[in-house]
């Protein structure tokens, strides 16, 4: 994973609750074997008629916002399935960050694993946001990770949380899987105390 | 003396390789881990690219369930997959397999089912482990009183790797029902109940324990259905602590313990239920003598009402954006706010799932539409949850109640649930179902659903509109 410190991007607002990872990306998608073409995929029903055309209204199909980068949207983001298929869709369209007053908890786990970071901010801030982009679909904030802050544009910091080890492992670029695999003398500590409790060969 | 803990906290502690610090999660030993064909392709893509093998084949467990057919086996026993990447995806799963040396329940199999229904047969979910799966219902394993949770992808790869994952000590909330519940209302009700009163964040962080005189005297497969629904309040685990009715359903189970392995087991399980004077960080109260059957009119399980009452309206929502998520919620259904649903008319009738698939669910419909017929226009499907669920099935005749009432009799997968395999709501048409979500297109594009329990879904397709079971039920 490649490390990620301070950036800059154009904002785009999808003030909807509640929204749940079959609308982050439909099951219809999930037959794929590999990670990569899903960013068609992200918001596919909102975002497409039946026949593959876009549907003009849903603001991901607006000119002025194909380079935002950050979603900002309703309460209780990601809610739903264990598919990591969500997160390689959003980064798929080109997200790095979605901004919400709170996500699903594995939803947040994946992306977390792909370099997309669920930050978590007051509803007042959340409004204040739907409403920057209303007035200005434009406007473009800065996320300060080694500070663990959203910058708006007034300059205005407003602090988010971030448990240290997911901090640590994206600003240093640090793969969970080397992680636990260095892990391995305590596994085998723990599974020579402790006999498999099923088997299922 | 020492410090009272609750079940989840005794899972936790003897799971634990290393504790949990300031600086990393804990790390966390996996007892069992079950796949499927959708979740877990790229995990072995991972491994191969570090060259490192599966630690531990023997306890890991394979089925294909979401993208399989339902449709009935040709006359040599082959089921169609009729869809190109459906077909690649399951026989990647088989190669998978193979190559990791992981045993498979494959299409076709004597064993094969959903995921979450075969743990449990199989006499693999037991109390006190930690199970997890490349899904979110997961959660069904913890009627069993086993800390049990979906994982991503990346996830996957990791338990396949090291049989651990790292994970931060979630919080616990109880979920306590007292009373009974009435004739007619079921476990199925008992958690949309839940979910309703919580919300679908509710849960966020949290893990259930689920408590109390009615969860008591629930079956194991009515534990499941609430367990399995865990999720939809936002708990990534729901436990039920296990006692008499949790032994008896696990004894003599194909992979189960016996002998003295056995009298081991039982004295470990029996030392798990949260001790006296535990605590946790929040607990909720229902009374089940108050509740009556429920049905959601929206677009999340959060969305329930009884029956018999009415769609909410704008003006009731505490807040803006809960106004906006109603109207929403209604277009997408064609509902109106105030209407009663009782009467409304469907199209559809899934009877399935890891929900409402097992046995007792398929005995209960078929008790209350024997002899009766499903409306004319409406589509029931019955689709078991395994094939050991559809072989006792029609051990005891009832596929031909079913068929004789004009509903199909299918094999067994995840099937309408979430719509991966054919098995879909056309667009704009009503599905009560048996399953979990009744997300926006969850059962295909454009499909409206009905979340309710098997006897309110049978009332239903008798009568071509919602209906209440409590008035069939004699
Ligand atoms: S039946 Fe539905 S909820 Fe259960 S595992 Fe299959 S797709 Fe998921």
């Amino acid at each position: 994973m490649h490390p990620i410190t301070t950036f800059s991007a154009q904002i785009v607002a999808l003030p909807v609750e509640n929204i749940d990872t079959d609308q982050i990306v439909p099951a219809r998608y999930l037959k794929t074997t590999n990670k990569v073409g899903l960013g068609d995929a992200a918001f596919a029903d909102w975002r497409w008629n039946s026949d593959g055309t876009p549907k003009p209204d849903f603001v991901l199909n607006r000119p002025d916002v194909q380079n935002a980068q950050i979603l900002v949207a309703g309460n209780n983001f990601g809610c739903g399935s264990s598919r990591e298929h969500a997160p390689w869709a959003l980064t798929g369209a080109g997200f790095k960050a979605v901004i919400s007053t709170f996500f699903g908890d594995i939803f947040r786990s994946n992306a977390l694993k792909n370099g997309l970071l669920p930050i978590v901010v007051d509803e007042d801030t959340l409004y204040q946001l739907f409403s920057l982009f209303e007035e200005d679909p434009a406007t473009v904030v800065t996320i300060d990770l080694p500070n663990q802050q959203l910058v708006l544009p007034g300059g205005q910091r407003v602090g988010f949380p971030l448990d240290p080890f997911a901090k640590h492992c994206l600003i240093n670029g640090v793969d969970q899987m080397g992680f636990l695999l260095h892990e391995d003398s305590m596994i085998a500590a723990y599974e020579a105390r402790h006999p498999a409790r099923v088997q299922t060969v | 003396m020492p410090i009272p803990r609750t079940l989840f906290e005794k899972i936790w502690d003897s799971h634990t390789v290393r504790p949990q610090t300031e600086a990393t999660p804990a790390v966390l030993y996996i007892d069992l881990h079950l796949i499927h064909e959708v979740t877990s392709p790229q995990a072995f893509t991972e491994l191969r690219a570090r060259g490192i093998a599966a630690r531990r084949p023997s306890q890991t467990l394979a089925t294909m369930d979401h993208s399989t057919p339902t449709t009935p086996r040709n006359n040599l026993g082959v089921i169609p997959v009729i869809d190109a990447q459906g077909a690649a995806q399951l026989a990647q799963l088989e190669q998978n397999c193979q190559d990791f040396g992981i045993p498979l329940f494959k299409l076709g199999s004597e064993n094969q089912g959903i995921v979450h229904v075969i743990g449990p047969e199989q006499g693999l979910t037991q109390p006190g482990m930690t199970i997890v799966c490349g899904d979110s219902h997961t959660s069904t394993h913890g009627a069993f009183g086993a800390l049990a949770f979906g994982i991503g992808t990346s996830e996957v790869a990791h338990v396949l790797a090291t049989q651990c994952l790292l994970q931060s000590k979630p919080k616990t909330m109880e979920i306590r029902v007292d009373g009974q519940l009435g004739r007619g209302v079921t476990a199925k009700d008992i958690i949309l109940a839940i979910i309703a009163k919580i919300g679908v964040g509710g849960g966020t962080g949290y893990v259930f324990e689920y408590t109390g005189e009615a969860i008591r005297a629930l079956s194991m497969e009515q534990r499941m259905t609430i367990c399995n629904m865990s999720i939809e309040g936002g708990a990534r685990a729901g436990l039920i602590a296990p006692d008499e009715t949790t032994i008896a359903y696990i004894k003599g189970r194909p992979r189960a313990p016996q002998g003295q392995a056995w009298d081991e087991a039982v004295a470990y399980w029996q030392s798990l239920p949260s001790d006296h004077g535990a605590t946790y960080d929040a607990t909720v109260v229902l009374n089940a003598n108050e509740l009556r059957p429920m049905i959601t009119y929206g677009t999340n399980p959060g969305m329930g009402i009884p029956i018999d009452g009415r769609v909410p309206t704008v003006a009731q929502m505490p807040d803006a954006s809960q106004r906006l998520g109603l109207e929403k919620s209604l277009k997408y259904m064609g509902l109106e706010q105030g209407q009663p649903l009782l009467g409304q008319k469907i199209n559809m009738v899934f009877v399935g799932s890891c929900t409402n698939s097992r046995i007792s669910d398929l005995r209960e419909a078929a008790a209350l539409i024997k002899g009766q017929q499903v409306a004319p226009g409406v589509r029931m499907m019955v689709v078991p949850g395994s094939q050991q669920v559809k072989r006792q099935a029609e051990a005891e005749g009832l596929h031909e109640i079913f068929r004789a009432a004009g509903a199909e009799w299918r094999e067994a997968g995840c099937s309408a649930c979430l719509a991966m395999n054919g098995d879909m709501v056309p667009s704009g048409e009503y599905c009560v179902s048996t399953s979990n979500r009744n997300f926006e297109g969850r059962q295909g594009p454009g499909s409206r659903t009905f979340l309710a329990s098997p006897i309110t879904a049978v009332a239903s397709a008798i009568n071509g509109v919602v209906a209440d079971p409590r008035e069939m039920l004699n």
